[in-house]
């Protein structure tokens, strides 16, 4: 679906079902340099079990109009103007990686907007590797490269992925690659320099679920758990042998956590 | 700087694809030899068939056999994944139908396998598909031809039988220039000597029966996507871009992003056209895969030292091997080809038809059939077998004249293979 948001186009994939009023709404954010085919393994699966889903594609990204914003708060404020433009009331909220930080944003300035949060690859902040943004600033395919080596667990590596003749690394790798210039690096630095996931999370009332890999090198276990016990209802669910990228790595397990989340 | 740390190239071969068995513990790929799936329940079976999970149906549109070679294949290539087919010539059409309807034009090099030309000259045109024909030296003819109903570019990294190495990466921007995927065979190379979209290929098609299986014993083929390519900037492929009302609505670029093309031949034309690999061939063509690093070595090694000794033999009036210092894209070889230009070679003998009939059947090591790309050195003479459909103009357009043979260096011990040449050679020139 289209609709206009800040005076510009703005794209959402609703997973082939035309939402229905009245039903619960998830709105689902992508990460740094992706876009709402990321979520291209749940929203389907969601949409046809009665859930209104909405994967944005964040400004500059994907089928929505740039430019790229250039602050997890900004893109916070653009996430509940779609929500408006889209006549969505309230909602609950997953992000992944970027998309988590910026959920908890939101859910802390716009509590009103927001059932519940869903946070999968989050950590309390996203220190980015200084060799991977001069990467990304500097094009070509060595940014998206790494980000796809160390978001992946090993078992991706290998392959042996549940969708049929899919090999995840390298559609994770053409995704990051069909970014607009200098969008992965604009992300990747929002990610650097975003302190304020801990002390937002204290403002997050509503129901939180965080979902875990245990072979995440992006955002590892250890640095979420500072979070967990800021939010006043959090609950974790850790994957096994999984990495940063879980909804590619485990579509299955990921979508069934979604679905539990729309209907809290 | 820091660098990714991915599985390389022969690990890949041996791995891409594939965890034990989980129901077994298997080391070895299983042939899941059934032609479909228990459903778990009801819900199962409705989130399948509406992609709304992975998992499989039914072995046409999927089979786990299957799905560990199309993985592994697309790794290899640096491709978002793979379908395989029944054939090469079943994935050509498959990419065809996929991209375009009735009305559409292909603008394709003119030295290409026989079988795919006469798909291009005979068949598609009943269907409303017209193809242009080009030299696959000449970047500028490919754009001259194309039309503003052109839907693909089509060629293959070495041209069949007159081994032109193709300018892949001028091609391609000749293709993207005009908002066109290219679609490369790369059957002749295989991802151990080119990876085509590193070159800026955006399709590629394999005849895994060849090089990829090696051993001569299953017949299968696939499509590789980049996924690179913008099918809603190009704006002209609305199978991709606009709902299919075959498959619940599916927007496929809306919904599969860089997947779009590969669920789309997959979701429609597997299901609809049916011409799925099975299990037990792609079980073999996987064994070959296994070791293709390791042959496709020995196939160049020994395709240097056969096409310097036909390019020195007195019988023998010109060598087309990239190898050969004297072929004019030897330059363009090195290039795009560093380690090495393939095994298939042809070479135009003294004595015209009369002779390649002689040479032809006093070989004996070398086999005498319609194939390349087996372990066993194989030998043809195309104007009689696989190019026998094509006119003489067209013939000549593709550089295959009456004396032309063509040769599939194999990987016996070369001096064993040379011998069996020379021998053949001097038989041909006797009265």
């Amino acid at each position: 679906m289209e609709c206009i948001v800040n005076g510009k186009r703005a794209h959402a994939a609703t997973g082939g079902i035309e939402p229905k009023a009245g039903a619960p709404v998830l709105v689902l954010i992508h990460g740094a340099g992706m876009d709402g085919t990321v979520w291209q393994l749940q929203s389907r699966y969601l949409a046809a079990r009665g859930v209104r889903v909405f994967a944005v594609d964040l400004p500059g990204h994907g089928g929505s109009e740039g430019p790229a914003l250039a602050s997890v708060e900004d893109m916070a404020d653009w996430v509940i103007a779609f929500m408006d433009a889209a006549g969505i009331k309230q909602a609950a909220v997953a992000g992944h990686s970027m998309g988590a930080l910026i959920a908890v944003e939101l859910a802390a300035r716009h509590p009103e907007k927001v059932k519940a949060v869903g946070l999968l690859g989050v950590a309390a902040e996203m220190p980015v590797h200084p060799d991977l943004i001069a990467a990304a600033d500097a094009g070509g395919p060595l940014a998206p490269e790494l980000v796809t080596d160390w978001g992946f667990g090993r078992i991706s590596h290998i392959g042996g992925h549940p969708q049929p003749g899919l090999w995840v690394m390298g559609a994770a790798e053409q995704l990051l690659e069909s970014a607009k210039p200098g969008v992965l690096a604009g992300d990747l630095r929002a990610c650097d320099v975003y302190k304020k996931a801990a002390e937002q999370s204290t403002g997050v009332a509503c129901p939180v679920r965080i979902v875990a890999g245990d072979e995440d090198k992006m955002t590892p276990l250890k640095n979420a758990k500072p979070l967990m016990g800021q939010f006043k209802d959090a609950a974790l669910d850790v994957l096994g042998r999984t990495g940063h990228m879980m909804m590619l790595e485990r579509p299955r397990e990921v979508a069934k956590s979604l679905r539990d989340l729309a209907a809290l | 700087m820091v660098q990714p740390k991915f599985l390389k190239f022969d690990t890949l071969s041996l791995h891409a694809g594939q965890q034990p068995d989980p129901a077994t513990g298997a080391r070895a790929v299983p042939i899941y030899q059934t032609t479909s799936y228990v459903f778990e329940d009801t819900d199962h079976a409705a989130a399948l068939y509406n992609l709304e999970q992975p998992g499989h149906i039914y072995s046409r549109l999927s089979n786990p056999t299957v799905a560990v070679l199309e993985e592994r294949v697309a790794a290899l290539e640096g491709g978002v994944g793979a379908v395989a087919t029944a054939s090469g010539m079943a994935a050509l059409f498959l990419a065809v139908a996929t991209l375009m309807d009735k009305g559409g034009h292909i603008v394709a090099s003119g030295s290409i396998y026989g079988g795919s030309h006469n798909l291009f000259t005979y068949t598609l045109p009943r269907f409303g598909i017209e193809t242009t024909f080009v030299n696959p030296r000449k970047p500028d003819a490919f754009k001259a031809a194309i039309k503003e109903n052109t839907r693909l570019v089509f060629a293959e990294t070495l041209g069949n039988p007159g081994i032109e190495v193709l300018d892949l990466p001028a091609v391609a921007d000749v293709a993207h220039a005009a908002g066109l995927p290219l679609l490369i065979d790369s059957t002749f190379t295989t991802p151990y000597l080119m990876r085509p979209f590193d070159f800026g290929a955006d399709i590629v098609m394999h005849s895994l029966t060849k090089f990829i299986g090696g051993h001569g014993v299953a017949i299968g083929g696939c499509l590789v996507d980049s996924g690179k390519f913008d099918w809603r900037a190009s704006g002209k492929f609305p199978t991709l871009t606009e709902p299919y009302a075959g498959y619940a609505g599916i927007d496929f670029a809306d919904e599969f992003g860089p997947q779009a093309f590969l669920m789309r031949a997959r979701a429609e034309g597997m299901k609809d056209f049916g011409a799925c690999l099975s299990p037990a061939n792609a079980f073999y063509i996987l064994q070959g895969l296994e070791t293709l690093p390791l042959r496709m070595q020995k196939h160049v090694a020994n395709a240097l030292k056969v096409a310097a000794f036909l390019d020195a033999a007195d019988e023998v009036e010109w060598v087309n091997h990239p190898s050969v210092p004297s072929h004019p894209d030897h330059a363009l070889a090195a290039k795009l080809l560093p380690k090495g230009a393939g095994s298939i070679m042809s070479f135009g003998i003294k004595g015209g038809r009369a002779a390649g009939r002689k040479f032809i059947e006093n070989v004996q090591l070398a086999s005498h059939l319609a194939n390349i790309g087996d372990a066993k050195t194989l030998v043809i003479h195309p104007g009689s077998t696989t190019h026998q459909q094509m006119s003489a103009e067209a013939l000549a357009a593709a550089g295959i004249g009456e004396n032309l043979i063509r040769l599939s260096v194999g990987i016996e011990d070369a001096d064993d293979i040379i011998q069996d040449l020379k021998s053949a050679l001097r038989a041909s020139q006797k009265g």
